[in-house]
């Protein structure tokens, strides 16, 4: 009875630690490629970040400190219960600074303090495959990719443009990987497309119902497809986020009431409340204790 | 016309089981030329035209093309890469329906720019007027050019199919029955359209039908089929004026006068 193995660390056993590992080697030496793998059934449903969860489960260890995010935010209920999740089976330290984490998990963004080397940024990947809107058979989009036949992409591209005038994606907007392949960095507005470039850390995706992993190594160049009449831009805001001030951060649109009331704040939580921490103040930041008295 | 051809095709055989598709096949066709393949249904001249665009493995056989730098190249020997390269630069495809040609979701300046943007075009307004100008060149209007072809009637599905084909300036064009399915108005349009842009662009084409007139009217050769063999090989205006075989004599008689 005692040999029986209990309990593994980090939730998975290590059989499919090893199997998702080896995709994930696989998927650092093929940048922006989609490695197969035997995605497992998650204690939570599908498009609530099971391939995320599985790449973090299988690359933690006791030292790691953990991050874990959702559309930028440290405390909504995904990135709370997934930062829970591991505190429970991993009992690994967490924090909300992106400095401090070893691995960041994420839903949709990439923080606004820059990554450094040795972090590895984990992506919640929905639809891993670029093409699939454009060619539904995956037969036909794994051909595309190993012939390098991208020419479809451009034609979305060129859609957008004859209908709205200018490129309309705001989000998983394509990039080309190494030069070589044409990948969906997952639901991130394209705001983040330019941090994926040359980052100082590891970025993997995990897509656990499409059962695909794939990654970009440090130092990698992930340049955003466009046209030479139409190059690619990121999002502006007209001001800058009402509760820190803070300037070239994305930000999210807060409905106040029903008479047209809204204001925008940074979608980073970390990034916004270190720098309230430091006396940056927006102008619908509420006044501090002290300064009320 | 140059005095060595661009296709040269011996033996091509392809069997479904035991039953033929198309058996010993073989001709050479010649830059500018078009050839016309005739026969009832099931005589197997979709299944030539697929082993010979290489959208099919033929049984036994052999296909060489004379590529751009004038070598002689098996397609069957070809890797899918340069095969696919091939498919959509120095070749056309014309399907019998348009919407097995053509993108149905995407606009016709799309449709007509996708071979432009899968050889490395990142122009936007080139590829933008380049889609004009071949839309203007098969007769359909600039100001359709954002509009899907799901708006399109059928005879203008088909230019536009053409269009999409021809914007790379391919040398060999390959056409499934390109007016089947046309009202008769329709056909003679686009058999003119056809006709013009060939000559204009001494394109070479093999054109599969099992209408006569469209032979006589495109073709300079023409092949008659018959259970998967060619029966018939000649001048179009010889096959048609003077047949030899017995079943092109049938098949010339049988054409509706009115």
């Amino acid at each position: 009875m005692t040999d029986l193995a209990t309990y593994n660390f980090g939730y998975l056993d290590e059989q499919t630690k090893r199997m998702i590992r080896r995709a994930i080697l696989k998927a650092i030496a093929i940048p922006g490629y989609q490695v197969p793998f035997a995605s497992r059934e998650m204690p939570m449903p599908y498009g609530w970040g099971t391939g995320g969860v599985q790449v973090t489960a299988a690359i933690i260890g006791p030292q790691d400190v953990l991050k874990v995010i959702d559309q930028g935010a440290d405390d909504t209920t995904n990135a709370v219960s997934i930062r829970a999740f591991f505190q429970k089976v991993a009992n690994v330290a967490v924090t909300t600074h992106t400095k401090d984490a070893t691995i960041i998990q994420t839903r949709h963004r990439i923080p606004e303090h820059k990554l450094a080397e040795g972090q590895i940024l984990v992506y919640q990947v929905p639809i891993p495959e670029p093409l699939r809107f454009l060619e539904p058979r995956e037969t036909e989009t794994r051909k595309m990719h190993a012939l390098e036949e991208y020419g479809l992409m451009h034609v979305k591209l060129y859609e957008d443009i004859a209908h709205n005038g200018r490129i309309s994606k705001t989000y998983a907007y394509p990039v080309k990987v190494a030069g070589r392949y044409v990948m969906d960095p997952s639901p991130t507005p394209k705001f983040d497309n330019p941090k994926m470039h040359r980052s100082e850390a590891l970025q993997l995706f995990g897509a656990g119902r499409e059962k695909r992993i794939y990654a970009v190594p440090p130092y990698t160049d992930v340049v955003s497809l466009d046209f030479e009449d139409y190059p690619f831009e990121i999002q502006t805001f007209d001001k800058p986020c009402a509760l820190c001030g803070a300037e070239n951060v994305y930000l999210d649109e807060v409905v106040l009431d029903d008479k047209g009331g809204r204001m925008f704040v940074c979608s980073d939580t970390d990034n916004c409340e270190d720098r309230r921490e430091h006396g940056h103040a927006g102008e619908m930041l509420a006044p501090t204790k002290e300064a009320a008295e | 016309m140059t005095d060595t051809p661009l296709l040269k095709v011996s033996g091509v055989s392809k069997f479904y089981g035991s039953r033929i598709g198309c058996k010993d096949v073989s001709f050479e066709l010649w830059p500018g030329e078009v050839l016309a393949i005739v026969g009832e249904s099931g005589s197997g001249k979709t299944t030539l035209l697929n082993c010979l665009s290489t959208r099919l493995m033929p049984t036994t056989g052999s296909v060489e093309y004379r590529m751009r730098d004038g070598n002689f190249r098996d397609l069957y020997h070809m890797s899918e890469a340069e095969r696919r390269f091939l498919m959509r630069t120095d070749w056309g495809f014309v399907h019998q329906n348009p919407a097995d040609g053509l993108r149905m979701t995407v606009s016709a300046g799309a449709n007509v720019g996708e071979r432009l943007m899968a050889v490395g075009d990142r122009h936007y307004g080139k590829i933008r007027e380049t889609a004009s100008d071949w839309l203007t060149r098969v007769e359909i209007g600039t100001d359709r050019i954002d509009d899907q072809p799901r708006a399109f009637s059928g005879g203008m599905r088909q230019r536009l199919q053409i269009a999409r084909n021809l914007v790379t300036g391919p040398r060999l064009v390959f056409m499934d029955e390109p007016t089947g399915g046309l009202d008769v108005s329709v056909q003679a349009r686009l058999l003119d359209l056809v006709r013009g842009l060939v000559n204009d662009l001494g394109l070479s084409a093999i054109v599969v039908t099992h209408d006569l007139a469209v032979a006589r009217l495109l073709s300079h050769r023409m092949m008659v089929m018959k259970d998967g063999h060619v029966i018939e090989h000649g001048l179009t205006d010889r096959v048609l004026d003077d047949p030899r075989e017995p079943y092109t004599q049938l098949l010339v008689s049988s054409i509706l006068q009115v």
